[in-house]
């Protein structure tokens, strides 16, 4: 078992080792690419963009340059933007990411929790009306852009129904911390909690539903039945408990990716100024070393959720500790 | 004719694999529909240019800021005051909700948001579908190559496929956007330009390469080990052959069900690509640059927003359970993303 802890994180280190090599030949050595032209803006002459590159250290050797980023981010955190001189990019990633998990953690409870309802309900009441309307439902909420799901939401809650009883308690665009007034909190982000979890509750329902019936067809759901369980006890107490392995494994993934930065579309719609928000910002701007710093925080995110999973997976089922 | 008693005195020959799923799934109802509802989404989209001239009257990639259109026999300015006490603003006219000018109104610059959606359509359809052509080919290389040859030649594309598996799929496509928009790149024979629909498919196109390259190598793996490949070892056959006739079969009915995932999967992404304006770029349009112009609208003409929405939905629904339906037809148990 700690050999294969061991193992999966040397090859963590490895992934995230390729994973920032990539992103930084990707802004920095892209043929054509040129970062100094792009911070000395159009028209520049080329002594301005001499300057530049001296001045920002663009015109050492490729490698030197990644070690330094690389250092710059991790080790000694002073990384500056390019656009807003002066200013740190390490601690504003870390403001932006308590934004970031609020946002996915309350989606992540509405999701798995309408998804395992919706899933149980549609593998209960098979080929019937009810399983065929609750997956009907489902393949619409997967085939939603977000970003229009977002844009729905904030006309009928910030415009068309805001004067109604309805909607008038949603608050103005944007986020509010928990510590200031957490009701507040709240009301701030249940449209973007539903509106970021209704793909997922989608996607989660039918996959739990054919492992549901998958798992139906097993010995030990004959042995349940046998004894004398009722369905619901077979159904709840046996088949699911089986059935969620396969849910797990995808909610680590898909909650890595969220908090890495998977949110920004939602985020972006519903102005809260999360870590994806940054990014999109740093974007606009190109601003470079705010890019590195959040894709490389993301990556992260993505790498070590994968791992945890993955060692999970080890403790629960000793098949898996002997592959790769 | 002496074919024909022949063939009544055997019994007749079993239908093929494609022929029994190609049955499969015209019987299955809901998959015709959402095969009928994109072909006529398809052929709308093809209509654009005669639409723009016949019915619209404008053209769609043309501000139109002092034009007037007539409507219930009045003159009326495409860009008009706004519809507020004190006229303060510039709202564009809203829709007419009957086939001719500004059927479903006009955006910020005036342009025909009926005649722009076919045109989006277009431009979203063929990315999507060229993109899922590259990554299906791209994925089908890779994973026989890797689960073919095994060795070096799998863990040096494995540790690729995992690098890329592990890069959150978004911010790739985001960050690969964002450097090529502004100048296209260059390789020599290889050119991408930057303003081309060419640079959306490939970046949309490489992206997913891993969701179906890992399960083909899977699938290669499994058939390498399976008896029938072993037989045709043991008999000598050469690499190609067995590639050929064994392997590349079993792969191409993969790839015919992941197909409609693949494609509804780069529909969206298109779209949001193009929503954070690092998609199509302007004056050319998608579905997704006309729910970013509409979002400045949102509250005054909402439906330049609504209107590329449900046409995303509708399109990605069809092609949704038109998947599903070729996997219960072909291979109940394919997983993408496996």
């Amino acid at each position: 078992m700690l050999g294969t802890i061991f193992r999966r994180l040397v090859h963590m280190v490895a992934v995230l080792f390729g994973i920032s090599v990539l992103v930084f030949l990707i802004f920095f050595a892209t043929p054509g690419a040129n970062p100094a032209a792009r911070i000395a803006g159009k028209n520049a002459s080329p002594q301005t963009i001499a300057r530049v590159e001296q001045q920002f250290g663009l015109n050492r050797p490729l490698p030197v340059q990644y070690g330094l980023m690389m250092k710059k981010i991790f080790i000694t955190r002073n990384l500056t933007s390019y656009v807003n001189l002066g200013e740190k990019v390490v601690p504003q990633v870390f403001r932006a990411a308590p934004v970031t998990l609020s946002l996915v953690g309350g989606a992540a409870v509405i999701w798995i929790l309408f998804a395992v309802v919706i899933g149980a309900a549609a593998a209960a009441f098979r080929n019937t009306w009810i399983d065929r309307l609750l997956m009907v439902l489902s393949l619409i909420g997967i085939s939603m852009p977000v970003f229009w799901v977002g844009t729905m939401a904030n006309l009928f809650t910030q415009g068309i129904w805001h004067h109604t009883l309805l909607f008038s308690w949603v608050p103005p665009l944007g986020y509010i911390d928990f510590s200031k007034s957490p009701f507040g909190w709240f009301k701030a982000l249940i449209i973007p909690w539903i509106t970021l979890a209704i793909l997922y509750i989608g996607l989660y329902a039918r996959v739990l539903r054919a492992a549901l019936i998958e798992t139906m067809q097993e010995d030990f759901i004959r042995t349940a039945r046998a004894k004398g369980l009722t369905e619901r006890q077979v159904l709840l107490r046996h088949a699911l408990r089986c059935s969620l392995v396969s849910v797990v494994t995808l909610f680590g993934l898909d909650f890595g990716v969220l908090v890495g930065g998977g949110a920004l579309l939602t985020e972006v719609v519903f102005g809260l100024q999360g870590v994806g928000y940054l990014t999109y910002q740093a974007l606009e701007t190109l601003d470079l070393p705010m890019i590195m710093a959040t894709v490389i925080y993301a990556s992260v995110f993505v790498v070590v959720s994968n791992a945890v999973v993955d060692i999970l997976y080890a403790a629960f089922d000793p098949r898996m500790r002997l592959r790769r | 004719m002496s074919d024909m008693t022949a063939n009544e005195t055997l019994a007749p020959p079993a239908p093929g694999y494609w022929a029994t799923a190609g049955r499969k799934l015209v019987r299955d109802r809901a998959a015709m529909i959402s095969l009928a509802v994109l072909v006529v989404i398809a052929l709308l989209c093809a209509a654009a240019p005669w639409y723009a001239r016949h019915v619209s009257h404008t053209n769609p990639f043309q501000s139109n800021l002092s034009g007037t259109v007539v409507r219930h026999g009045r003159t009326m300015e495409v860009l008009g005051a706004a519809d507020n006490p004190l006229h303060l603003g510039i709202e564009p006219i809203g829709p007419s909700w009957r086939l001719g000018p500004y059927m479903l109104g006009a955006d910020q610059q005036g342009r025909d948001v009926a005649a722009r959606m076919l045109y989006g359509g277009r431009n979203s359809l063929l990315i999507s579908f060229a993109s899922a052509a590259v990554c299906l080919v791209l994925a089908a290389l890779t994973g026989i190559l890797a689960g073919f040859f095994g060795g070096w030649v799998d863990r040096g594309i494995s540790f690729l496929l995992d690098a890329l598996w592990a890069f959150p799929v978004f911010l790739l496509a985001i960050s690969l956007s964002v450097v090529l928009i502004a100048h296209g790149i260059d390789f020599g024979l290889f050119r991408l330009d930057a303003s081309s629909l060419s640079l959306p498919i490939t970046i949309i196109g490489v992206i997913y390469v891993p969701y179906v390259a890992r399960p083909v190598r899977g699938l290669v793996i499994g058939l390498r080990q399976s008896e029938y490949v072993m037989a045709a070892i043991g008999i000598g056959a050469p690499a190609w052959r067995i590639l050929w006739y064994d392997i590349l079969p079993n792969v191409i009915s993969a790839l015919v069900v992941f197909a409609p995932l693949i494609v509804a999967l780069d529909l969206l992404t298109e779209a949001a690509l193009s929503f954070l304006s690092i998609g199509v770029q302007p004056p050319a349009a998608s579905w997704g640059t006309i729910i970013h112009d509409g979002e400045s609208l949102i509250y005054t003409r909402p439906v330049v927003a609504i209107a590329p929405g449900l046409a995303i939905v509708i399109t990605v629904l069809a092609l949704n359970i038109l998947g599903d339906g070729l996997r219960d037809a072909l291979d109940p148990r394919a997983k993408l993303r496996n």
